[in-house]
């Protein structure tokens, strides 16, 4: 099997991990990118999603030889994102492991949606769990994220 | 000075009387409400670490050369290994070394419950350790495990001998009364489901052990694994910087450390030993089920002449028996009580402390059973509280009790309820319910904390503590700035290495802010009281006129300096300040309080509930940073609103297996459950305790949430439900047995 390219927060990167291997292990285990969070390994929770090409992924139910020329953009490609801060003021995380999964999918959110509506968070949220129950500071900085 | 004192600990409800060394607090309190960054919100110092994805949690730490275990753990719930053979998991690809029971403590050849760890294999990678964990050939003899609570109470199968209670005389009060309620009452069983599993790395370096471990009590997995292990505390080293969530998980060392310490020292190597979520569903602890029946009586004027409960906790194969009676004894003032709690020995993953152990569960029970008293007695449920204000318990002070405020503070919240009830429409009832909170969250010493400064300007607070999450780096941080008068930003906090800091508090028991606070704070003066005396010199100043505030040296003469100015003179110098937690008032009950009010939208067709509205107003004392206390509020009341209607462990009743593994399968609340929550926090400084005034706040908010829901179903739907979780199918059945008692009624009358 070919050795898989991935472009990463905009770095190109060989991967050489066995078939079977998900991206959150290639990103934590190889490329030292701890950001991303495994919680539950087998895509119920959200902790480890990603971005490809934009769109939030569970990067634990991800095979990385899936992945192909698709971008990953995972939280430390989005650490000057509006939204680290916009978390951080309204103290919308706790323990703060689910945070970067958090972050990654409001990304693709106010991406497509920068003025998303309760209802609209609340949908594109829910996949994304937190045990704290941070979640009303979430909403809060998810509507003002520009400041 | 340091003196020796007799005294009560408390940790959770549990009490005991020990020795215990403490040093004077000689600081006065600060005035009540907001200071210069005490009392005023502030985002917490380590958000923007943990939001980019570089706080560094034991789940992300790899050490050189770091082997991975895997834990083979019973499949049953109840048998003994007859044999165990090694030999095709050691010849397994990358595998380094096994050990089976008896080689690490807490392997069992018995085990007593699904999860119970029985051997452990090291290997290079995590994928095979797994692997090899299932080429471990046992020869299982599998017994018929005991399930039910109640037939292991009939047994006499107990952790512990029963918990009995009486004051006053029960039985009289309750023939003298105008009314008595008697009702039975069950919570589920509910898993922490901590985000980060968990998890240790163990490290042997010569006759050193190191562990990395996401953990609750850094210093008290020191002591445990010394005492386990006979290591002199010193030769082991516990380290957690960043922590994902324990929830009273997280107390003790776990079976996860003993196998990391003896797998890395048979192989010379690192070992990281982290379950993985369906070993944390089965095998990290749990909130106990119970069975409470309860019975309340009153006068006809609504004093309440007696309480009884009986009281089952399943605790599991292992455990304590978590104080599901505490709230009967010492919420109301009741001449008459009577409790017994029978914590039963099952074949079921052990219980572990969970937010609130026990008062959670009992809350749900008395709060659900007052209103039902206040029904039958026609008297408004709020006031049924109010008449029955408990001024003391077992005849021992509060140190400081505000719950009657907090009851005013919820009249127009509770005023509400007619507006609430007339949105209802169709199949929708609306209504609404409260109930009451007591908890512990007073802390205690011993806890230490160092102050260092330098010729930079700025402050160093250096304690072994360790954040799980709750925020208290932040409040640690804006006490010691508060107190020497600097900005936030230049103090900055080293905490979680059992090596580089003085002894510090569990985080549990919502002790942590009430017990290293008043450390952080002392440190912090004795800091301060040594620029003061560098100052005087300097400027040719009275001490005594001088004082620190807003980053300046000021003099009651007028003149100012900025304290980098005088702390530049140190050149290579350092101020080193020390602080410790002074004891607890004598004789006196420290306790938090408080009341919320839930507003609940139920759907009598489909059985479908939705909270839409959840107000809490809580008294636990002063109030270090509102933003980092509103945080917590919500977060009691989310995980309490899960425990109400949709978090349950369900067990296969003839096997014992635990059928709900995931994350999926348990269901945890999602963003789109939550209410609109509204939180008040009164703010009182507790003028007995501490240098502070503050208590913790971790626990109380979630201890009413269940029965506040619970009620305003009652009053929504007329229907008692009277078991958690209340699912569709329990909203269903308790409707239909209140349309039944209707019929009942209604054809009675009819015959007449």
């Amino acid at each position: 099997m070919q050795v898989p390219e991935l472009t990463i927060n905009g770095q190109r990167h060989s991967v050489d991990g066995p078939v079977g291997q998900t991206l959150a292990e290639t990103l934590r285990d190889e490329l030292g990118l701890t950001g991303t969070k495994i919680a539950c390994a087998e895509g119920h929770c959200g902790a480890c999603t990603v971005l490809l090409d934009g769109v939030p992924v569970y990067s634990c139910i991800t095979l990385v030889h899936t992945v192909g020329d698709r971008e990953v953009t995972t939280i430390e490609g989005l650490r000057e994102h509006p939204l680290v801060e916009a978390f951080v003021r309204t103290d919308a995380l706790q323990c703060g492991f689910c945070t970067p999964g958090q972050i990654v999918s409001a990304s693709a959110l106010v991406e497509s949606n920068p003025h998303p509506s309760s209802e609209e968070i609340r949908h594109a949220m829910a996949g994304n769990l937190c045990r704290c129950g941070t979640y009303p500071k979430i909403e809060e900085a998810i509507s003002t994220w520009q400041g | 000075m340091a003196r020796l004192i007799r005294t009560e600990k408390e940790v959770e409800g549990r009490f005991e009387e020990v020795w215990l060394v403490v040093d004077e607090d000689a600081l006065e309190q600060w005035p009540a409400g907001p200071r210069d960054i005490v009392g005023r919100p502030a985002s917490r110092v380590t958000g923007p670490l943990r939001a980019r994805g570089e706080a560094r949690y034991t789940a992300d730490l790899r050490l050189p050369g770091m082997l991975h275990a895997a834990v083979l753990r019973s499949p049953h719930a109840y048998a003994r290994v007859k044999g165990i053979s090694f030999e095709r998991a050691l010849a397994a690809p990358g595998v380094r070394a096994a050990i089976g029971p008896g080689e690490a403590n807490m392997l069992t050849d018995e085990p007593g419950f699904q999860g119970q760890p029985v051997a452990a294999i090291a290997a290079d990678t995590f994928g095979q350790a797994r692997a090899a964990v299932e080429l471990v050939d046992v020869d299982w003899e599998i017994r018929e495990p005991l399930l039910d609570p109640e037939e292991a109470v009939r047994r006499g199968q107990l952790v512990s001998e029963p918990d009995r209670y009486e004051r006053g005389d029960v039985d009289k009060a309750l023939a003298e009364a105008d009314v008595v309620v008697e009702a039975e009452y069950r919570t589920q069983t509910v898993l922490h489901s901590s985000f980060e599993t968990h998890q240790s790395i163990c490290e042997w370096r010569g006759d050193s052990l190191d562990i990395y471990i996401s953990t609750q009590f850094i210093w008290g997995v020191r002591d445990e694994v010394a005492s386990k292990l006979e290591l002199p505390p010193d030769k082991v080293r516990v380290v957690c910087e960043f922590m994902g969530g324990g929830f009273g998980s997280k107390n003790g060392a776990g079976d996860h450390t003993y196998v990391a310490a003896e797998l890395a020292r048979r192989t010379g190597r690192p070992v990281r030993c982290m379950l993985t979520r369906r070993e944390e569903n089965l095998a990290a602890g749990n909130r106990n089920s119970t069975i409470q029946r309860l019975t309340a009586a009153a006068r006809s004027d609504g004093t309440l002449v007696a309480l009884a409960g009986e009281y089952v906790n399943a605790t599991g194969w292992d455990g304590w028996p978590a104080p599901t009676d505490g709230p009967m004894k010492m919420l109301y003032d009741c001449e008459n009580v009577r409790t017994v709690l029978s914590p039963a020995k099952i074949n079921t993953p052990p219980m572990k402390a969970f937010r609130a152990p026990g008062f959670v569960e009992g809350t749900f029970g008395l709060e659900c059973l007052l209103d039902e008293l206040a029904a039958k007695l026609k008297v408004d449920p709020l006031e049924l509280r109010k008449l029955n204000y408990a001024h003391s318990a077992d005849d021992r002070p509060f140190s400081s009790k505000n719950l009657m405020e907090c009851y005013k503070r919820a009249e127009p919240h509770w005023q509400r309820r007619d507006e609430v009830r007339a949105r209802s429409e169709g199949p929708w009832k609306r209504g609404v319910g409260l109930a009451s909170q007591i908890w512990y969250g007073g802390g205690g010493p011993p806890s230490y904390a160092w102050v260092r400064l330098g010729s930079d300007g700025r402050a160093t607070v250096v304690t072994a503590m360790q954040d799980i999450g709750t925020g208290t780096a932040t409040t640690m941080t804006q006490i010691a700035a508060e107190e020497l008068g600097l900005p936030l930003e230049r103090v900055d906090l080293v905490l979680g290495d059992s090596a580089r800091g003085p002894y510090a508090s569990i985080s549990a028991g919502s002790s942590t802010t009430p017990s290293m606070g008043p450390a952080v704070r002392s440190a912090a003066a004795d800091a301060a009281r040594q620029i003061i005396e560098i100052a005087a010199q300097r400027y040719d100043k009275e001490e005594r006129i001088l004082s620190l505030q807003g980053g300046n040296v000021v003099s009651t003469d007028g003149d100012s300096w900025p304290i980098e100015e005088v702390l530049g003179l140190l050149e290579d110098a350092q101020i080193l300040g020390k602080g410790a937690r002074g004891p607890n008032p004598t004789g006196m009950q420290v306790l938090t309080f408080g009341v919320q009010v839930a507003e609940v939208a139920v759907d009598v067709e489909t059985g479908e509930i939705r909270v839409e509205r959840v107000a809490a107003i809580h008294d636990v004392g002063r109030v270090i940073n509102p933003l980092g206390a509103s945080s917590q509020v919500e977060g009691g009341i989310i995980q309490g609103i899960g425990h109400t209607l949709s978090e349950d462990r369900l067990l296969d009743p003839a096997t014992g297996i635990t059928l709900n593994q995931t994350l999926d399968a348990y269901r945890l609340p999602t963003i789109a459950d939550v209410p609109e929550i509204v939180t008040e926090l009164l703010d009182i400084p507790d003028e007995h305790l501490t240098n502070l005034g503050s208590k913790g706040l971790g626990e109380p908010p979630i201890v009413p949430t269940a029965a506040a829901i619970a009620n305003a179903i009652r009053d929504a739907t007329g229907a008692d439900v009277r078991s958690l979780p209340i699912s569709r199918e329990e909203m269903l059945r308790a409707l239909r047995e209140a349309e039944a008692k209707r019929k009942e009624k209604h054809g009675a009358a009819a015959t007449v």
